[in-house]
């Protein structure tokens, strides 16, 4: 069965028939020819899918796409503010070597960005010390936790936590946030 | 000695040439490749680990609306060689394990493809198999030679003799299981087959690959076609620490499914549970291990036997005794390694073949005899210091593991440590600390060749090497340029096709030596005919040469691990709060780079130490964990205070770099460490990876 279906993706707006089999994430990348969502496991078990929809992160492989009918997706492609431009995650992911391979890396990067808003409205997480107060921003060991905690859902296998970290921490405005 | 360059880029902390593009997610891989309407392959893969197929029902699936084809070793094309029967892709009825592709499925979207793989139905005569490793087993065989090309046995002095006569012995048994690369890209190709007329038609593959070449030579063996016919392509590749050094199966499927559908380009991604079957893992292995030595420590002999798994349908002999060769000195020696050849998957490369297994067994063994010489275990590494290759008798071209054990110490703050076991509460936690060396052979492949072009006040090199997360899109560059005495500015390095010249496999820790090798040789053959004021257009190339100081000097990389673990005291949770390594590998040539590489390993070796473990269940033959929810590598919050360092070295023999290798050392000894660190915590001697809470507990 197919089904018609509207996505506005960076910015673009793309009208699409897809088998309502189809997942967000395959839209993206089989019917759309998106590169910047990647696919690592299609089971939601390593956030390389990763892309915002209306500026919150959800995993691309684990949601359908009829149910995103209408749907502002942001990809890390789309989050540069003009093509010679970089996000300060961008640049931040750059200057602390966050990455390898570069296949978790563009997830990761909208993870990021997810997580420094989170961050920013006070949300807490399970590292979170006072639920009520929320997270400590102003301490860099407990901002460290705050985003290991929050980017343990995207996987890197090249092993670039630590620069993911620091990258994270100073776009939140704490520099080296990674204990060294 | 070779003439070594002076260091202007290298050395430099330059920043990634591919990181924008990898950042937003531009940079394309296999899966991606932009081509016109692809169909979309699945695979069915045999659900009996020994057997024969008798029937394939394909009724359903080529009903099904979408459907373009479905391939079953009924009518998929015979290829022009079979030898290699990992590779011998639908060719036959035989099955040689669980997991093995028995037909695929060709439609139009991946949705249809993917449903009418379901309805494929396959009939087998299945037959008892043999999937369970044990060191008790009467069919263990010798290998030939373990990997690459190893003596399996090597012997020297009376091992038994030091065994009965020496003060101090240690004769204990160490495992690690099975491990899966699991690179995040999944293992991938877009494929299309072009006929054309007269030349007999061209294939083209964009494969996640550590070696367009590697890949085009199996490719043109296994279909009987000529290197003009088939190009290669892969720019970027999603991680592969070895599963993607050597074509797997998936890439025969890929371009059989192409030649099945000419001018069709086909997409085969396996999926993330495919993998497990079919995308190689390191075998388990059991180790055992004896040490003979004096009271003041110097070891009189050591030992290594051990026993793993190939599959019976290909062998591949993990080297996992090789390291203990050289690593400390004793007069008499043994290692062996005896296979059981089962009805599994086939093993292949995992991050540091040998040296990453085989110096779990070592390191531990030694952390024992230190316990039971009441030593330091870095003093006890440092007094079996070699002066001399052991095996060889050669000469190491550099060898820093003593300076790695001192700097290590000195930066953890391991002086004053208290060597008993089991006595530090803090918070409801035991902590430890634990320490083990690293080692990896400094290796250089025997081809490669680049070529440099001179055009519009830029220099242009070309090499069909591999960056698979390496950085040789950034350092090939950098070493170009100092070659050329050029600004790093001025040199692009291009990579990743086979339309480039031929390089060797992004493997061994060898591509750095390799490739920059061959740039330094084409530069030189570049000067020589141009001399330094080149025209437009003018062009020369060089290959890489064997290195005549490999024939006088054993080279190696060395490294020390410091780890401090804690260990929860009612729910047994291990953490490891710190984790440093020291390296020496030579000439530094990206040091963010380069880092990162440590680090990367390291975090690895941290998943071998604690999470990784695939569950082959003997009864079916079938990796049971085998997803990213279930087969642990480590997360973000699994890394706490994770530092790589490195010692200056001056190594004049490596090569023109002075470089050793740093993609896999990293990964070696770190498992060993957090064992040794979980004993120190807890006194629970952890001989069995990884170190799980149930392995933790049940001792305190
Ligand atoms: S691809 Fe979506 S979480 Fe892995
Ligand atoms: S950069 Fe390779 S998986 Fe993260």
């Amino acid at each position: 069965m197919e089904t018609e279906l509207t996505l506005r993706v960076d910015g673009a707006t793309h009208h699409l028939r897809v088998d309502t089999r189809t997942s967000l994430l395959d839209a993206l990348r089989q019917r759309l020819g998106a590169t910047s969502p990647k696919k690592g496991c299609d089971h939601g078990q390593c956030g390389a899918c990763t892309v915002l929809v209306g500026g919150r992160r959800i995993l691309g492989c684990l949601a359908l796409a009829v149910a995103h009918d209408g749907a502002e997706v942001t990809t890390s492609a789309g989050l540069a503010p003009g093509p010679d431009e970089a996000h300060p995650v961008h640049r931040a992911f750059v200057d602390h070597d966050a990455f390898q391979c570069g296949y978790c890396t563009p997830g990761q990067v909208c993870s990021a960005v997810g997580v420094l808003d989170e961050l920013e409205r006070g949300w807490p997480s399970a590292a979170t010390a006072d639920v009520v107060a929320g997270p400590d921003l102003g301490d860099a060991r407990a901002l460290d936790r705050e985003i290991a905690e929050r980017m343990s859902g995207n996987l890197c296998r090249c092993g670039a936590y630590k620069g993911i970290r620091a990258a994270v921490a100073e776009v939140a405005g704490v520099e080296d946030g990674a204990r060294r | 000695m070779t003439t070594t360059l002076e260091p202007r880029a290298i050395g430099r902390d330059l920043a990634r040439r591919d990181g924008g593009a990898k950042v937003r997610g531009t940079a394309v891989y296999a899966d991606e490749t932009p081509v016109a309407d692809p169909l979309f392959c699945r695979i069915v893969q045999a659900t009996v680990a020994r057997g024969r197929v008798t029937e394939v029902d394909t009724a359903d699936a080529s009903a099904l609306d979408g459907v373009v084809a479905v391939l079953t070793t009924a009518d998929a094309e015979r290829l022009a060689s079979t030898d290699d029967a990992e590779l011998a892709v639908l060719q036959g009825t035989g099955i040689g394990f669980r997991g093995q592709i028995v037909a695929a499925v060709l439609a139009g979207t991946d949705e249809v493809a993917r449903e009418a793989a379901d309805l494929v139905r396959v009939t087998y005569a299945e037959e008892e198999h043999d999937a369970r490793l044990s060191a008790d087993r009467d069919d263990l065989y010798t290998p030939e030679s373990v990997n690459p090309t190893y003596p399996p046995d090597t012997a020297e002095g009376d091992m038994a003799a030091a065994m009965a006569e020496a003060p101090v012995t240690l004769d204990r048994t160490y495992t690690t299981p099975m491990h899966h690369n699991n690179p995040m890209e999944p293992h991938a190709t877009t494929a299309l087959w072009e006929p054309r007329e007269g030349d007999g038609g061209h294939l083209t593959l964009w494969d996640s690959t550590q070696g367009v070449h590697p890949v085009r030579q199996t490719v043109t063996q296994i279909f009987g076609l000529e290197p003009e016919q088939v190009r290669v392509i892969c720019p970027f590749v999603g991680g592969g620490f070895g599963s993607k050094g050597t074509p797997h199966a998936n890439v025969v499927m890929a371009a059989l499914a192409a030649r099945a559908v000419p001018g069709r380009p086909v997409r085969l991604a396996l999926t993330r549970q495919q993998m497990f079957s079919l995308a190689g893992y390191r075998t388990p292995t059991i180790q055992r291990m004896q040490l003979a030595a004096e009271r003041d420590g110097r070891l009189r002999g050591i030992a290594i036997d051990v026993v793993e798994q190939t599959s019976r349908i290909k062998e591949f002999a993990e080297q996992t005794g090789v390291p203990t060769r050289n690593m400390y000195a004793a007069p008499n020696r043994r290692t062996t390694h005896r296979l059981a050849a089962l009805d599994v998957p086939v093993p292949s490369w995992m991050r540091a073949p040998g040296e990453c297994p085989g110096m779990f067994g070592p390191e531990v063994a030694m952390d024992e005899l230190a316990t039971a010489l009441g030593l330091d275990p870095v003093e006890l590494r440092i007094r079996n210091e070699p002066e001399v290759a052991p095996e060889t008798g050669k000469p190491f071209s550099s060898r820093n593991l003593v300076a790695c054990l001192r700097e290590g110490a000195e930066r953890f703050g391991w002086a004053g440590r208290d060597h008993r076991p089991g006595v530090r509460l803090e918070d409801g936690w035991w902590v430890g600390t634990g320490v083990a060396a690293s080692v990896y052979p400094t290796m250089r492949m025997p081809k490669s060749t680049a070529t440099v072009t001179y055009d519009g006040g830029r220099y242009v090199a070309r090499i069909g090497a591999a960056d698979l997360g390496t950085g040789a899109w950034t350092v090939l560059p950098q070493i170009a340029a100092d070659a050329l005495g050029a600004p790093v500015e001025d040199v692009d390095v291009l990579i990743g096709d086979t339309d480039h010249p031929e390089a060797s496999v992004a493997g061994g820790s060898s591509g750095t030596t390799t490739w920059g090798s061959a740039l330094v040789e084409a530069v030189r053959e570049f000067r020589d005919k141009y001399g330094d004021a080149p025209q437009d257009g003018d062009a020369a190339s060089g290959s890489v040469k064997p290195n005549p100081a490999e024939e006088e000097y054993v080279m190696s990389a060395f490294g020390a691990q410091f780890a401090e673990v804690r260990v929860h005291t009612d729910t047994g949770e291990v953490r490891v709060p710190r984790l440093y390594g020291v390296f020496a590998a030579g000439r530094i040539v990206n040091p963010r780079l380069a880092r990162s590489q440590f680090l990367g390993a390291m975090t690895m070796g941290l998943g071998m130490a604690l999470h990784e473990q695939s569950l082959l269940d003997p009864r079916t033959g079938h990796v049971v964990n085998h997803d990213l929810a279930e087969y642990h590598v480590p997360a973000n919050a699994d890394v706490d205070d994770l530092q790589a360092h490195w010692i200056d070295e001056d190594d004049p023999y490596v090569n023109a770099m002075g470089s050793k290798g740093v993609g896999e050392i990293g990964i070696v000894g770190t498992a060993a460490a957090v064992a040794n660190a979980a004993w120190h915590a807890t006194g629970v001697r952890l001989r069995d990876l990884p170190v799980t809470l149930d392995r933790v507990l049940p001792g305190r």
